[in-house]
């Protein structure tokens, strides 16, 4: 068993960041891709949902099957895209519109109510009754100045999240 | 005084023998919701940024996997005069010490087969001399195996007494530390079932040992073996051992304790195993590798080093609830082997963790919203 470390070259390793707007370094690049082989037990060159699902950490997480849909079949390149958002050197926009993604399960560039009743049921799950959630997501919609119909984008997610302190940063382990 | 404190606990708890609950392991409500006060706002539905980041880091590193990670040994060689004495020592190790090692084995097994065979049958009436001759043989087969590996194992502390009510409990890296306690002490030992010649070993020489097999799979072995258990501790005069942890892990980490072996109401004599990667990685990774190919792996090696200790006899205190004696003792293993501990089951290598764990998340976060919509 080879060291597989060793088969990313620079200009792979260049490459890659190119693709994540050097939100890595290459030492992290390095280490996720030994993460990435870890994960991809089969060596299939994607990470399958029953790989992903080994992780507990990740199979308890509210959020793992809709995460799952986007992280299907993703190659290495592509994976690190993902986790970019999660980079301490990716800006607020980047983290906003990657939080939008996964609100806007049908990529049509709209977040509607019952998307975010999507995401909310995943959250809450039984403790909270379907009527509740829904009259929860009304009234707070309303009191920040949208209604039940209204369809959110980007700019609106922007102006709701963009002063809100969000922290979402993971750092990826160097050896 | 053991059996003051914890006779048995009816047999409704014998379903859940191998599910200790998660929660009692993690701290209080982990990470998700720092408690935020106020009104509740649409931002604060809308950012899902702590769930996202906790399946993130779960992504990019997670406590659990790395319990099964193997070493890969730290390559020396490439080095123009250090390259010649490592091609000496791969030509030493595979063509001189490993048929060594072959033959020492075929001996061993020679002198055992040729003895166990006739004890086991000619000694039928005479129990007691029979059971004695047999573990004499088994102690003397696995010393055959751990030369095989040129074992160095340094034992530290009182060597293991012959007498019941008592269980030994040890952290399990291979199936290779069974090896080295037994050539010390004939213990009886509870293992998965394995198919193959393991498994054939199994049936008919350990058998005689009082061992106890059981498929991880079927729950009906499990109350079978929670029965066994108890028959063998309070009955047999030779001890028990028992790996806890239920699977193999890679030596710098330790998985929850099943707390079967915490609830008979004897003492409980913990073991700790460290081993030291200097010249082999004694992590058996059954996914990667089978049994043969890594006792293969061993026997190409230069030696196999360890250290064990017999550590002091624990018994459950009053008040202590057999989950917390099980964490004790793996305290005083953990501490001993200078292992880390981590809070998950090792099952969940063949299985998905409960939905419990998740509805624990969401149950918090619910709470917190619809408290904090009845703020004003």
């Amino acid at each position: 068993m080879g060291n597989t470390s060793s088969m990313l070259t620079q200009y792979d390793i260049e490459e890659v960041q190119e693709r994540c707007n050097h939100t890595f370094s290459q030492q992290e690049i390095v280490s996720l891709y030994q993460r990435f082989c870890q994960l991809d037990r089969n060596g299939r060159g994607f990470i399958s949902s029953d790989e992903f699902l080994s992780i507990p950490e990740f199979a308890v997480n509210p959020l793992s099957q809709r995460l799952l849909r986007m992280l299907n079949g993703l190659n290495f390149k592509e994976f690190v895209a993902f986790l970019s958002a999660f980079s301490p050197r990716a800006t607020l926009q980047h983290k906003i519109e990657f939080i939008f993604k996964v609100y806007d399960s049908d990529c049509n560039g709209k977040v509607t109510f019952s998307d975010i009743l999507d995401i909310l049921r995943d959250l809450t799950g039984q403790f909270i009754s379907e009527q509740q959630r829904e009259q929860v997501l009304t009234r707070v919609l309303e009191e920040s100045g949208y209604t039940k119909d209204s369809a959110l984008n980007i700019s609106d997610f922007m102006k709701i999240l963009g002063n809100s302190g969000t922290r979402m940063e993971v750092e990826v382990p160097v050896d | 005084m053991s059996s003051t404190t914890g006779r048995f606990r009816p047999s409704s708890s014998e379903s859940d023998l191998d599910r200790p609950n998660i929660e009692d392991y993690l701290p209080s409500g982990s990470s998700i919701q720092q408690e935020p006060r106020g009104k509740l706002r649409l931002r604060d539905l809308l950012d899902i940024s702590p769930t996202l980041t906790e399946a993130a880091g779960a992504i990019v590193d997670d406590s659990f996997t790395r319990c099964f990670k193997s070493n890969s040994p730290e390559p020396w060689n490439w080095n123009i005069y250090l390259f010649p004495l490592w091609c000496c020592g791969v030509v030493i190790r595979y063509f001189i010490l490993f048929p060594v090692r072959v033959l020492v084995l075929t001996l061993g097994w020679i002198i055992f087969l040729s003895s166990y065979i006739p004890v086991h049958f000619l000694l039928k009436g005479h129990d007691r001399l029979r059971k004695k001759l047999e573990r004499f043989l088994v102690e003397l087969i696995c010393s055959f195996f751990v030369a095989s590996w040129t074992g160095v194992v340094k034992y530290h502390g009182p060597r293991p007494s012959m007498r019941p009510n008592q269980v030994f409990v040890a952290n399990h890296t291979s199936m290779i530390d069974f090896i080295i306690l037994e050539q010390m002490t004939a213990f009886a030992v509870i293992m998965q079932k394995h198919a193959g010649w393991v498994g054939l070993l199994q049936s008919t020489i350990l058998e005689s040992m009082g061992c106890i097999w059981f498929n991880r799979t079927e729950s009906k072995d499990r109350e079978i073996v929670a029965r066994k258990l108890r028959e063998h501790v309070q009955g047999a005069d030779n001890p028990l051992l028992i790996f806890p942890e239920g699977t193999c892990v890679n030596n710098h980490y330790t998985v929850m304790f099943k707390k079967g072996a915490f609830e008979l109401g004897c003492s409980v004599c913990p073991v700790a195993i460290k081993y030291n990667k200097i010249f082999v990685d004694a992590f058996w990774n059954s996914r990667k590798q089978s049994f043969t190919k890594h006792l293969l792996q061993l026997m190409t090696s230069w030696a196999v080093v360890c250290d064990v200790w017999y550590l002091e006899p624990q018994n459950m205190r009053s008040g202590e609830t057999p989950i917390e004696f099980a964490e004790r003792v793996r305290d005083i293993i953990s501490a001993r082997a200078g292992l880390k501990k981590v809070p998950w089951d090792g099952y969940l290598k063949h299985s998905r963790p409960s939905p419990k764990h998740r509805e624990r998340k969401q149950q918090s976060f619910a709470e917190s919203v619809l408290r904090r919509l009845e703020e004003k």
